[in-house]
């Protein structure tokens, strides 16, 4: 067990902070996420100064603990976060890199990491959210060019995407065909005709995701991820992504947080609240023992050369909880305060609401330790 | 950076495991300690891991120290181990076995009776009838002296709290109501899921500690610890049912275990408090 960091590993750290250091001072502040074209702007153009910096390909091609050091050191440095380019980066890309052919690759990877383009996830369906594999997109072939039909839900970033990891039902779930198979992977332009995308609206307020609808959208055959019908074992490769190294820079970031709750606390006199204090003492350990998880998680897939494995979602499954219990602390040191939308706190707390069900509930992930670490047998 | 085991680090560990595994029967081990086993444990160089060579030790560091207590906490080894540990460089015969070493840890002192020497002041010492009977306890008058050796502690916390869960899985593997194994069920799978997401979370706190030898983290360790080893057992008793409340089955000595050590070496009050302060 070592916790120390390589030579090389400490040049990377020291560069990488000096070249923060030398960039972050001039940048302006993120947009209000009532407007995402602005954070799409935003959020581009600071991947493309990472990847003028040389910092672009971080999240692929580097070792994980150098990406965990990226991750870590960005945060510390107040950076701004992945946002728009969140599926791009961390899930449709890395997919792309290890399913897709070397056309597929010269594609759709550069633009990626210059910022150029940007992609969203179509996954979810109104009737297939935990259930996945059930999902009814349909499409079916028409020469070199599949046609899609049916609708997508919850698609983050939808509004300003060119492009979807999209999910379709490419043969109709029989005897022969159980559903997780006949699913496949395509990569869907945002602007083909019949894409309608209609906002929702978030429980804070912000249209951060959408409804998709798909009208006969023709798709060209070159744009699938992996062969025809086997898109459920690409769909694991993506998901293995989106829970393993994704909220590593959170954590830091949550672990600043609550020093500054510490510090209020202390200034407006809720700190003699001798169980408030202690709650806060112990997210102190519990912030501490994830930062250490996160070590332990990448050290193993550093290891073992690849993947992110289940224990992302050990992780995640702990960390979603600590995260409200983090906001929910905030909002009692606040008291009538933590009714003020003006309070950066109570947007974080609302939006802390939603990762106990994105990248798969709770209870999800509590069936995917219980039965694939722990062996127990599957559910009815 | 490669915070995983090395090969010589799993083998020491295995190596305990083979030691502790099946040795002594817990039902004998009621009020005495196993000094036929303590020899073996000290020849082993189970007391003297830590210590520096020159001095007759292993010189080994802390982080094997805490794999080794690990396994002592998942066999539930009866005897002032921490304290023993503790002393291998100041009690004569500490180190190898030959002497049982216990002390006086905030109120408490564990083993009084059976130990052939005491670190600290037990004048007034008034023995209790400890809820778990494999650690007889006593209790001093007096200002709470702060307890040592709060990470090893929380070294064995972490062991029973994966042992906790790996008999729930099994007997939820095992047994059937329904028609279908109990693990089938959701609910009971959610417990063993949130099980071994506790003992993962502190294992991760533990081991990190062992390595940084922070203040704060070791702190951190024995609170997440103390926390996993306790709901772990609680949880443990629950997939077991009716079974899990009776006295033949280990469960409930893990649990009162687990109650034992979080008074020892450093209690969650005191943890919470410490950690708020520097935040
Ligand atoms: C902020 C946000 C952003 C998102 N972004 C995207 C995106 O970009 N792209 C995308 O494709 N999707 C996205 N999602 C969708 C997300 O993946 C789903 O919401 C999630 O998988 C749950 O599906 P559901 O909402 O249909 O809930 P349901 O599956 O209907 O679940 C409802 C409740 O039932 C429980 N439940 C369901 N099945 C089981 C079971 N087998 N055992 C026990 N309990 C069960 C769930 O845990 C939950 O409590 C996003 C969601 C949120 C909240």
């Amino acid at each position: 067990m070592d916790l120390t960091y390589t030579e090389e590993e400490e040049a990377f750290r020291a560069g990488l902070r000096e070249w923060l250091a030398s960039v972050l001072p001039r940048l302006p502040a993120r947009p209000s996420p009532q407007d995402w074209p602005a954070r799409r702007a935003y959020d581009t153009s600071w991947q493309r100064m990472l990847y003028d910096a040389g910092y672009g390909h971080v999240h692929w091609d580097a070792p994980p603990t150098q990406r965990l050091i990226f991750l870590e050191e960005t945060e510390k440095a107040g950076a701004p976060y992945v946002g728009a380019n969140f599926v791009g980066l961390l899930h449709a890309g890395p997919t792309i890199a290890s399913e897709g052919t070397p056309e597929q690759r010269e594609r759709w990877l550069p633009p990626v990491l210059r910022g150029d383009e940007v992609w969203c996830q179509g996954f979810s369906e109104p009737d297939a959210g935990s259930d996945l594999a059930s999902l009814r997109t349909r499409a079916w072939r028409d020469g070199d060019h599949y046609v899609v039909s049916g609708s997508k839900i919850w698609t983050s970033h939808a509004e300003v995407a060119d492009w979807c990891e999209l999910l379709v039902r490419t043969a109709p779930v029989s005897e022969a065909v159980p559903k997780h198979r006949g699913i496949t992977w395509l990569a869907m332009p945002m602007d083909a005709p019949g894409i309608t995308v209609r906002p929702l609206r978030t429980l804070a307020g912000s249209t951060e995701f959408a409804e998709v609808f798909l009208d006969e959208v023709r798709v060209p055959a070159a744009n699938r991820v992996g062969a025809e019908n086997d898109g459920w074992r690409v769909t694991m490769v993506t998901l293995s992504y989106e829970r393993g190294t994704a909220f590593v820079g959170e954590v830091v970031a949550c672990r600043r947080v609550l020093g500054e709750i510490a510090r209020e606390a202390r200034a407006n006199g809720r700190w003699d609240d001798v169980a408030l204090r202690r709650r806060l003492g112990r997210l102190g350990a519990e912030f501490t023992a994830l930062w250490r998880l996160t070590q332990w998680n990448v050290s193993e897939a550093q290891r073992t050369g690849g993947v992110p494995g289940v224990g992302g979602s050990v992780f995640k499954l702990r960390y979603s909880h600590a995260r409200q219990e983090l906001y929910d602390a905030a909002a009692e040191v606040l008291g009538a305060d933590a009714l003020d939308l003006g309070h950066a706190w109570n947007l974080d707390r609302l939006s802390s609401l939603s990762y106990t069900i994105a990248a798969g509930t709770s209870q999800i992930q509590q069936n995917i330790v219980a039965e694939r670490i722990l062996g127990l047998p599957k559910g009815r | 950076m490669d915070f995983q085991l090395t090969d010589e680090q799993r083998a020491l560990r295995s190596g305990m495991r083979d030691i502790l595994a099946g040795r002594f029967s817990l039902r004998d081990a009621v009020d005495r300690v196993d000094r036929a086993l303590w020899k073996e444990l000290g020849e082993a160089g189970f007391f003297s891991l830590a210590l520096p060579e020159e001095r007759g030790g292993v010189g080994l560091g802390l982080p094997e120290a805490v794999l080794a207590f690990e396994e002592a906490g998942r066999a539930l080894l009866p005897g002032p181990a921490v304290a023993s540990f503790l002393a291998a460089g100041e009690v004569e015969g500490a180190w190898s076995g030959d002497a049982v070493v216990t002390a006086v840890d905030g109120t408490l002192v564990p083993w009084l009776a059976e130990a052939d020497a005491v670190q600290g002041d037990v004048s007034g010492a008034v023995a209790l009838r400890s809820v778990d009977p494999l650690t007889p306890l006593h209790r001093v008058p007096g200002p709470p002296r702060p307890g040592r050796g709060a990470l090893l502690y929380a070294a064995e916390q972490l062991g029973s709290a994966a042992r906790t869960c790996e008999m729930a899985v099994r007997y939820a593997g095992d047994r059937e109501q329904f028609g279908q194994p109990i693990g089938a069920f959701q609910a009971v799978k959610h417990l063993c899921a949130r099980m071994l997401v506790r003992a993962e979370v502190a294992r991760a706190a533990v081991y990190a500690a062992a390595v940084t030898r922070d203040t704060r983290e070791i702190r951190g360790a024995k609170l997440l610890a103390d926390d996993a080893a306790v709901r772990n057992a609680r949880d443990c008793l629950q997939v077991h049912g009716g079974m899990g409340f009776t006295w033949e089955s280990e469960v409930h000595l893990h649990l009162k275990r687990a109650w034992v050590r979080a008074e020892l070496g450093q209690r969650a009050d005191e943890a919470q408090e410490a950690l708020a302060a520097a935040l």
